[in-house]
């Protein structure tokens, strides 16, 4: 929100190193075939050469819809799931390289807030020994440990005499700020936020989405925001790098890329996205896809996107169309004024 | 078409009953898409179900639903069946539920085909195969010959809705039919619904957390909340002139991808507790407005801007201009502590 100045093309952000540089990501899990004997059958693709920066202090979106990525992504910048091949350099090093020990002293500075409330907390701890824990874990608790649990619960809006509560006592929004106080007390330098409000209703999902605003403000982390909802992201964010079938099509200052979104598949999920608004919803123009997502075990050639692509389908002729069915499209600057993956980007306003 | 009033449910539990419905009202007129909207909890669902008759024994159902000349609370089972699925559709959120999983997709629309016009196995064959194609479905010969397990989820859904067509219903009830899909699916399936509903020229009332789904598809919208409605009007008159803090809230509460704001505008708290509400208004501990009277008696719903937009608050007037903003700001206290079970 409050966000240092971003370079216009969207892809590194402006002044100085970034704090969190991805670089080539891959990801391939072996898939097993059905029955009783299960062979190795082939690979899912489940992020194929994936590249962003995150600079300090910044929000970078990471929206697509199921099966995209995203979450694998934001895992593998982390470390928390070792990548197939590509690099991860924070402050310079090497995650995918470390140490155990190294990497064990650099999580202080790398946390991670889950979908879900629920099941992402110990429900036999207390709340303040869960909101403890990295504190005791990183050896920090015995100095002043408990002044900082309680500050911390103060600081996400709960009551600090409610610290020997179990979790089950709390609502879904409330267990969510107390996952959100455990990430932040070590003051890490980068915080995933994966799915954080979406198992949240909206009028509580706004005081979450308020309180993340607010502590970047004070304390200053960068938040890898990954999210499928369109909405939120162009909220809470400064960047967006949109993911289809394991890779980033499309990415830019949130408010270039939601007005005029160049990859067509940027506009066909801008377009599906239902607006609060009787009239201006109705008046819509809407750019449905056709078919379903193809296979990660066996991604199309070339350009991903082309077996549902209006645009390959509709507007390219013969000589265009072998293009995008041989040629992978980089993720450059193609006049666009921010970077695209498609042979034929051309921004457009879907809103 | 469909009349339901008074309708109120409630179920046993450890720590008395949870009144999870409590007195609902609502005319679904012919042809019409009645948007019924609601947090967790607020008893959107349960209504529905109590409509078909689905809940289970241990609800305690009273009221009425009218449908065609009929009361359905109180039915025998064999009547219910009878309506169920032929003259009242029903989509729900997890179509699973819906298909079964040993026969392929043909065979059930197929099914449905045979159950009302006199034809041959063929006939009705082919039957299913022009539905999935008036669905905009691919490949709708080869997809009748697929079990529910190898499609995805909106294409199982799509199959749901061709099989509430081939019934040829009056009523469609689309409980949360898009919440587990993803945004792209999510807008073929909501086409899906519209050529139905369209085709058939049935009524049908749409279940969803989703206000952006309601303002696209609802011609009516019933905003609930702890149990009754609390909102009722055309879409504009609830996305444009809302006179009930709720809906002002909820409005408020949305990011906006067309017109994003510095910031939210959240509801402080959380909703009741069912089993034992308070007196009064059921959001007077949440709303900023809240004055002693709403504490003391339970508003009505009652004319707010016009003869057909009702709303349940004492001080419905108040709200005519205002913004979600400026009566929700006033009210939000940033970083006070809330307890458990009722900070947000």
């Amino acid at each position: 929100m409050s966000a240092p100045a971003v370079h216009p093309d969207g892809v590194v952000p402006a002044g100085g190193a970034p704090l969190l540089s991805v670089r080539h990501l891959v990801k391939h899990f072996p898939a097993r075939s059905k029955g009783l004997i299960r062979r190795a059958a082939g690979e899912v693709h489940a992020v194929c050469d994936v590249s962003f920066d995150l600079a300090a202090g910044e929000t970078l979106g990471l929206v697509g819809e199921s099966g995209c990525g995203k979450s694998t992504t934001a895992r593998m910048a982390l470390n928390l799931i070792p990548a197939t091949s590509g690099e991860v350099r924070y402050r310079g090093r090497d995650l995918t390289t470390v140490s155990r020990p190294q990497m064990r002293s650099l999580r202080r500075e790398l946390q991670i807030v889950f979908q879900d409330p629920y099941a992402a907390l110990d429900p036999r701890l207390s709340v303040h020994d869960i909101i403890a824990e990295p504190l005791r874990i990183h050896r920090r608790y015995d100095a002043g440990g408990p002044d900082t649990v309680r500050e911390l619960m103060r600081r996400v809006g709960l009551d600090p005499e409610h610290g020997h509560r179990l979790p089950h006592e709390f609502s879904g929004g409330q267990r969510q700020r107390i996952g959100v106080a455990r990430a932040l007390a070590l003051r890490p330098a980068v915080l995933v936020l994966d799915e954080p409000v979406s198992a949240l209703d909206v009028s509580v999902q706004a005081g979450v989405l308020n309180l993340l605003a607010e502590l970047q403000s004070e304390l200053g982390p960068a938040y890898l925001f990954v999210s499928h909802d369109l909405s939120v992201v162009r909220h809470i964010a400064d960047r967006v790098a949109v993911m289809y079938l394991g890779r980033i099509v499309e990415t830019g200052p949130v408010d270039r890329l939601f007005d005029g979104p160049a990859h067509p598949y940027t506009q066909a999920l801008i377009s599906a996205i239902p607006l609060p608004d009787p009239r201006r919803e109705r008046a819509r123009e809407r750019l449905t896809l056709a078919g379903e997502l193809p296979s990660p075990l066996a991604p199309p050639s070339g350009c991903r996107f082309r077996t549902r692509c209006p645009t390959f389908a509709d507007d390219l002729g013969e000589g265009e169309r072998r293009r995008c069915t041989e040629v992978v499209p980089e993720l450059v600057e193609r006049g666009q004024g921010h970077p695209v993956a498609c042979h034929f980007a051309r921004r457009r306003s879907m809103l | 078409m469909l009349e339901v009033s008074g309708l109120s449910v409630s179920f046993p539990s450890a720590d008395g009953p949870v009144r999870a419905v409590r007195g609902v009202d609502y005319r679904l007129r012919r042809g019409e898409v009645l948007g019924i909207v609601g947090e967790s909890g607020s008893g959107k669902s349960v209504t529905s179900l109590a409509v078909m008759g689905l809940l289970p024994r241990t609800a305690q159902v009273s009221g009425s639903v009218r449908f065609a000349g009929r009361e359905l609370v109180g039915a025998p089972d064999a009547e219910l069946s009878r309506i169920r699925g032929r003259r009242i559709a029903m989509v729900l959120q997890d179509p699973m539920t819906s298909l079964n999983p040993v026969h392929t997709v043909g065979r059930q629309i197929a099914e449905a085909v045979r159950a009302h016009h006199d034809v041959s196995r063929a006939a009705a064959n082919d039957r299913g195969v022009e539905l999935l194609a008036a669905l905009r479905i691919p490949n709708p010969a080869e997809r009748v010959n697929a079990y529910p397990h190898e499609l995805s989820g909106g294409m199982r859904q799509r199959v749901v809705i061709a099989i509430a067509m081939a019934n040829d219903p009056d009523v469609i009830i689309a409980d949360e039919p898009t919440t587990a899909l993803d945004v792209t699916v999510q807008a073929q399936v909501l086409e899906s619904l519209r050529t139905a509903q369209e085709r058939t020229g049935a009524a049908m009332v749409l279940i969803t957390h989703d206000l952006g789904v309601i303002a696209g598809q609802a011609d009516r919208v019933l905003v609930m909340y702890a149990g009754k409605p609390v909102e009722v009007g055309t879409a504009e008159e609830v996305f444009y002139t809302p006179r009930m803090p709720y809906t002002l809230g909820l409005l408020g509460s949305l990011p906006r991808l067309d017109r994003p704001a510095a910031r939210l505008t959240p509801i402080a708290g959380s909703p009741p507790s069912m089993v034992d509400l308070p007196p009064g208004c059921p959001f007077a501990p949440r709303c900023p407005l809240a004055a002693a009277s709403c504490t003391e008696s339970e508003p009505e719903l009652q004319t707010a801007t016009g003869a057909g937009h009702l709303a349940a608050c004492h001080r419905s007037a108040e709200l005519a201009g205002a913004s979600a903003d400026e009566v929700f700001r006033a009210g939000e206290r940033v970083g006070v502590p809330a307890g458990p079970g009722g900070g947000a």
